[in-house]
């Protein structure tokens, strides 16, 4: 049995402009001790599908429809409360920007206390042992003395760690990891994935990492999907997306990631345009306004909705062009851009 | 921490000078500017039909005649140190602070003050806490649902509750509910605490509500803000994702962050109340402070005045240092220097 | 005379009260207490406290409540000056004469209170004997003595403890020189102004003769007050009774309560019914609050007696019920505008006519409230409470009472300005009415090309430095100014002696009068004041009146009327002419 799955997730907001398909049929799987990036840039639907599969979306305005299957449960279907209390326990999130997403009144080991306590019926000073150790497990030094300190009193990375030891208190067997270390420094964001590697390992849980940055998945993940105005539109091992990227988006994301493990580019190479609004989302592929190959679609791109297609060995891609294209254009003109000295 | 509290408790004492000697140029600086004599000045505190010796003699007695420099110095002796005040057939010793003799009653003004603060203080207390509580709560409610009808209807209430003033509120409740309905006290209704707290409640009920709807109003407002912008911080969203009940998420974490705004403005509040307290403690004929104060400012008795003026600084300075102090407390992020 | 006109205005309120009834509105169904004067009885209509008793009874018993937008000037009878006050002043404190507590115009009439009779005067009117009625009383058992009424008399003279009072005494009394009171002149012998031969008897020598000296008599400051429990500026504390209720507790700018006093002996008191057992007053209520309590029955009296404020108004005339449960009387004060002949071109008495004749006197009247909250037209400056008022009218103002424009344009031409001039016109900036009056008088008198431009002064400062000071009055050609007077006690030197007396403006300033100056008005004054006789007296008054509207100094605007509501739960409920309000010795509780 898949431990995570997704079937045709569709998580829509209505508004007063319109309806916002933030995903818009989603499906993907994971396994125990696998790690899954979702890549794409902000506006994506990578951070509403993650919300969404820890059903932070029920009960508000959102229309949820689809399958999340958990461990052999369904959520979507599943009441409110009763994803609340595999909140934190059986998922636990780590978000972007922990000075935020911490609260300011509560000192760090108050948080992580009550984070402990909300599923495991002990005493204060039990929970505060555990904090303690949770702090020690992250790297925090003298957790006995920080665990009385305030989220403002850390540093950036400290606080990442805070919030890395309060997600895996209970112990979680899915840990979905937004934005990790966007708000840090390069050195401390190698120092916080490479803690999450090894806590990911030590506590077997499936991983979920959401970035708009190729790199920060680049090491750590197992399988990567790429995602496009709610949709996805590569799915493939870390192998497949670094080494053999099918899709034009992909391609731009590649060009335009700063890389630690290479030889700087002469220059990088964004994606022109901006992300379409998801509200008056464009004909056709989505992408089209900005994909520099569009003419070489047969005029396809602009008026029918490609479909997201095996390419090889579990590869998917969601375009028109056909795989000689898209290999050829990777070859040819993409991937020596990328390699030059 | 002490060096704090010692640093605003002298500036307090400066700003309470500072306020008395406006207090006092207002009421003797002005007039004197615009012409007025220690006689004409004297007129307003003798009987109508005054002769020219009458005011002569009570301008002297009230010491108009010296410098103005003298006078507020007398004043300001008097609160450090006492004074001495002839009443006639003896001479009686005011023991500081000493905040004069009315020049109408020619009564001491400093029992005055301590007489009626159990009265505002009951005022504002009891309203306070309704306020507070009701305005919180509306607002929590309100912003939760937002949209809904019981928010429409609560913002509406409350955008009454804000404008329509206390005279009319107050007028309006008492013709109703104690003159129609018979079931609360008539105005100029008060007992003391410690004498019968049943009667004290009954007697304060109407003015509580009045006056607590007023500030609910705003708090409910202030609160459904305050409410709808830290529930959407992304801490609230860590307390889901931990797993917490909404209640949980709502009153720990949302309201205890919303609340600090709040708290500042409560304190202001408390400490400005005798504004309110003015008017509904005239509308309600209840012989506290803000009464007080209307009654002297309209008959022009300036001890009475400067005591009351001087008082209500006080309590905003005090109000506001614990404001401060609280502040501290409730978000750890602030450090007092 | 009056007693008939009484019958037939019960026998017409009988008819009404039928009416009202039948409409729901209550007419009072007062068991007939046969000891009652059955005359007197008035059933309960409009304006039937004017003229009768409302719900006589002679049942003793329960507690009446006042209430006082305001707070005294003082308990003190030495330091006291409201008519309220001195109407109120009775139920704690007997002076040696007092109004009658009786209805209308019988109020207005001495009898003797502490004195067995009324003031034995010497030939010139210059010395004054009182005796005692033996067996009276203070609160704590002791005698009252002529030495305590001489001390009070003595005491109020110091206006630096006691500045709130008059100074009748001060200015009439044949004081040794520089003297101060018996604070500051301790044992100076005043036996040259008060005598007190022996215990029960009082005699006062005046500088000058006083025909009228019985009023000074009724004076609160005639209350006796035992030197003793004198505490000066703080008596006002804790006053030692000599009337039938003494206090219970006082909290100055709170209120206070008054209960019986047993040492009141009835038998020396025959003014005095004492029905109830207490009063319970209030001092600094809200205004507005008050009326709501009095027409709720929840208060008794708003005790100022100045009728009920504008947003009760409406409710008391509109609703019949409430209408025939209130009275409308007149008080002694007038409104009315000074013509300061000082300012060209009112030195010319034309030019004072002309204003006289444009003037329209129902927007006058208007300014002031109208007729029920404001008062009716006066025609001339003494009340009709007032005994020597007569009624008479020198400058009609046609059929409408809004002005003869004819005549007015008549006397303009005799001035030598047919086309009118421009004047000022001064009022108090913080009294609405006055204000209200000189816009009228603004449109009225443009009618006839007077164009006067309006000029507020600060209320405080209006006599002593502005309209009242003549060097300012003509410099800034304050032709005109609203005035207003009322008279200490019902009688033409209370009303008169200060604001057509052309004696007492000083160049200083701070005069009621600012307007009147005629020596011949000043020689009938002093006439007056000598003449015992009242009938003649009273005829003098009469002549002072007419001479100073012919000679056109004051443009008399209305003679004030209040809307006053009887209490729900009183008996003995009428007006006291002396006052102008509720006679609130007489009152009982149903």
């Amino acid at each position: 049995m898949t431990f995570l799955e997704l079937k045709d997730l569709r998580i829509h907001f209505p508004t007063d402009d319109g309806l916002v398909k933030s995903v818009d049929g989603l499906s993907f799987s994971l396994e125990r001790g696998k790690t899954l990036g979702i890549v794409g840039e902000s506006g994506s639907g990578k951070s509403v599908t993650s919300l969404g599969i820890l059903g932070l979306h029920k009960g508000g305005r959102a229309r949820i429809s689809g399958e999340i299957w958990l461990d052999g449960e369904e959520l979507v279907s599943a009441s409110a409360e009763h994803v609340r209390t595999l909140r934190g326990k059986k998922m636990a999130m780590i978000f972007q920007d922990p000075l935020s997403a911490m609260h300011p009144f509560y000192t760090v080991g108050a948080q992580i206390i009550e984070a402990y306590r909300i599923h495991h019926k002990v005493s204060k000073s039990v929970a505060r042992k555990h904090a303690i150790e949770m702090l020690d497990r992250v790297g925090i030094p003298q957790p006995d003395r920080r665990v009385d300190s305030y989220p403002h009193e850390f540093s950036g990375g400290m606080r990442q760690r805070a919030m890395i030891a309060m997600a895996l208190s209970c112990d979680p067997e899915l840990l979905i990891a937004d934005e990790p270390t966007t708000a840090l420094d390069v050195t401390v964001q190698a120092q916080i994935l490479d803690l999450m590697r090894d806590l990911q390992r030590d506590f077997n849980a499936a991983l979920i990492i959401i970035t708009h940055d190729l790199g920060v998945v680049a090491e750590l993940s197992d399988d990567i999907l790429v995602m496009y105005a709610g949709k996805a539109i590569e799915y493939g091992t870390s192998e497949d997306i670094f080494e053999r990227p099918e899709h034009p988006y992909t391609w731009g994301l590649l060009g335009s990631m700063p890389r630690l493990d290479r030889e700087r580019t002469e220059r990088l190479m964004p994606i022109k345009g901006t992300p379409p609004s998801l509200i008056n989302v464009p004909q056709g592929c989505a992408f089209h306004p900005r994909c520099t190959y569009g003419d070489r679609t047969g005029g396809k791109s602009t008026t029918e909705v490609p479909t997201l297609l095996e390419s090889e060995g579990g590869h998917l891609v969601r375009c028109h062009l056909s795989g000689d294209v898209r290999r050829s254009i990777w070859e040819n003109e993409i991937k020596p851009n990328l390699e030059a000295p | 921490m002490a060096t704090y509290i010692i640093r605003r408790l002298i500036w307090a004492a400066v700003m309470l000078t500072i306020v008395s000697i406006i207090t006092f140029a207002i009421f003797f600086l002005v007039p004197r500017l615009a012409g007025a004599t220690p006689e004409s000045l004297a007129t307003r505190y003798v009987g109508r039909t005054a002769t020219a010796e009458q005011v002569k003699i009570a301008a002297e007695k009230l010491g108009f005649n010296d410098p103005l420099v003298v006078q507020y110095g007398r004043f300001a002796k008097g609160i450090v140190a006492g004074a001495d005040y002839d009443y006639g057939p003896g001479v009686e010793h005011c023991p500081a602070p000493c905040f004069g003799y009315s020049f109408l009653t020619r009564l001491p003004v400093w029992p005055d003050l301590l007489d009626r603060l159990p009265v505002t203080m009951s005022l504002a207390i009891g309203a306070a806490i309704l306020w507070v509580l009701a305005g919180v709560a509306t607002g929590v409610v309100s912003a939760l649902r937002r949209g809904s009808f019981f928010d429409r209807a609560a913002m509406t209430i409350a955008l009454g509750g804000v404008s329509l003033p206390i005279f009319f509120t107050g007028m309006v409740s008492l013709v109703i509910f104690s003159y129609g309905l018979g079931i609360t006290a008539p105005g100029g209704s008060f007992t003391p605490f410690l004498d019968d707290p049943a009667a004290w409640a009954y007697s304060l009920i109407l003015p509580w509500i009045t006056l607590a709807f007023l500030y609910a109003a705003g708090y409910a407002r202030l609160t459904r803000a305050g409410m709808l912008e830290t529930m959407s911080e992304d801490y609230i969203r860590t307390a889901r994702a931990k797993g917490l009940t909404e209640r949980t998420v709502v009153l720990k974490h949302g309201l205890r962050a919303a609340l600090t705004p709040i708290l500042t403005i409560f304190g202001l509040d408390v400490g400005l109340l005798l504004g309110g307290a003015v008017l509904t403690e005239s509308t309600y004929s209840l012989p506290g402070m803000g009464k007080y104060a209307i009654d002297a400012i309209t008959n022009q008795d300036l001890p009475k005045v400067m005591g009351v003026v001087l008082f209500a600084a006080f309590f905003v300075v005090v109000a506001n240092l614990i404001v401060d102090l609280l502040y501290a407390v409730v978000d750890p992020r602030v450090r007092l220097a | 005379m009056k007693r008939r006109t009484t019958t037939g205005a019960a026998a017409l309120g009988a008819v009404l009260a039928l009416a009202l009834s039948a409409c729901g509105g209550g007419s009072g169904t007062t068991p007939k207490d046969s000891a009652q004067p059955a005359a007197e009885e008035a059933k309960a209509e409009f304006n039937a406290g004017l003229t009768g008793v409302v719900n006589p009874s002679d049942k003793k018993g329960g507690v009446l409540k006042f209430a006082n937008e305001g707070d005294w000037d003082s308990l003190d009878p030495g330091d006291t000056y409201y008519g309220y006050s001195w109407n109120f002043i009775r139920l704690y404190g007997r002076s040696l004469l007092m109004f009658k507590s009786a209805v209308g115009k019988e109020g207005n009439e001495l009898t003797p209170d502490l004195a067995e009779g009324m003031g034995q005067p010497s030939d010139d009117a210059k010395t004054w004997t009182y005796k005692l009625k033996p067996g009276v009383k203070f609160e704590d058992g002791t005698a009252i003595t002529s030495k305590d009424v001489k001390y009070a008399v003595l005491r109020s003279l110091d206006k630096e403890v006691f500045p709130d009072g008059y100074t009748y005494f001060n200015d009439f009394l044949d004081l040794p020189k520089g003297y101060k009171g018996p604070y500051k002149s301790k044992g100076v012998n005043t036996d040259k102004a008060i005598e007190t031969p022996d215990d029960q008897t009082i005699v006062f020598h005046l500088k000058q003769p006083l025909s009228n000296f019985d009023y000074f008599a009724q004076l609160p400051a005639t209350i006796p007050v035992p030197e003793a429990k004198d505490t000066g500026a703080k008596y006002r504390e804790h006053v030692i009774a000599s009337g039938p209720y003494m206090f219970e507790k006082n909290e100055i700018g709170k209120g206070f309560t008054l209960v019986r006093n047993p040492n009141w002996d009835p038998a020396t008191d025959p003014n005095r019914k004492a029905l109830p057992d207490g009063f319970d007053v209030t001092t600094n209520v809200n205004a507005d609050d008050i009326d709501n309590r009095v027409l709720s029955g929840d208060l008794d009296v708003a005790i100022l007696g100045t009728g009920v404020k504008q947003a009760a108004l409406g409710r008391v005339l509109g609703d019949p019920a409430n209408k025939a449960n209130s009275d409308n009387p007149t008080s002694t004060r007038l409104w009315y505008t000074s013509i300061n002949g000082n300012v060209p071109p009112l030195d010319n008495i034309d030019c004072r006519k002309a204003v006289q004749y444009a003037a329209n006197k129902v927007d006058y009247q208007t300014a002031f409230g109208g007729e029920f909250a404001g008062g009716q037209i006066a025609t001339s400056l003494l009340p009709p409470a007032i005994p020597g008022h007569e009624d008479f009218n020198l400058y009609p103002p046609g059929a409408d009472n809004k002005g003869d424009l004819d005549k007015a344009k008549e006397h303009l031409t005799a001035c030598g300005h047919a086309d009118g001039f421009e004047t000022n016109i001064a009022y108090r900036a913080e009294r609405p009415n006055e204000k209200a009056a000189a816009e009228a008088l603004q449109q009225a008198l443009g009618r006839v090309g007077i164009k006067l431009t309006l000029k507020p002064f600060p209320q405080a400062d209006y006599f002593a430095l502005y309209a009242g000071k003549p060097g300012y009055a003509k410099d800034n050609k304050l032709g005109l100014a609203q005035n207003g007077w009322m008279s200490d006690w019902p009688d033409g030197f209370g009303f008169l002696g200060q604001i057509v007396d052309s004696r007492v403006i000083r160049d200083t300033g701070g005069s009621s009068n600012i307007s009147v100056r005629d020596p011949e008005v000043d020689k009938m004054l002093d006439q007056a004041m000598a003449e015992t006789d009242q009938a003649k007296r009273d005829a003098l008054w009469t002549a002072i009146d007419k001479k100073v509207m012919e000679d056109a100094f004051i443009l008399p605007g209305i003679w004030t009327k209040s809307l006053i509501v009887r209490s729900k739960n009183a008996t003995n409920i009428f007006v006291n002419d002396a006052y102008g309000m509720y006679d609130y010795l007489g009152l009982g509780v149903k």
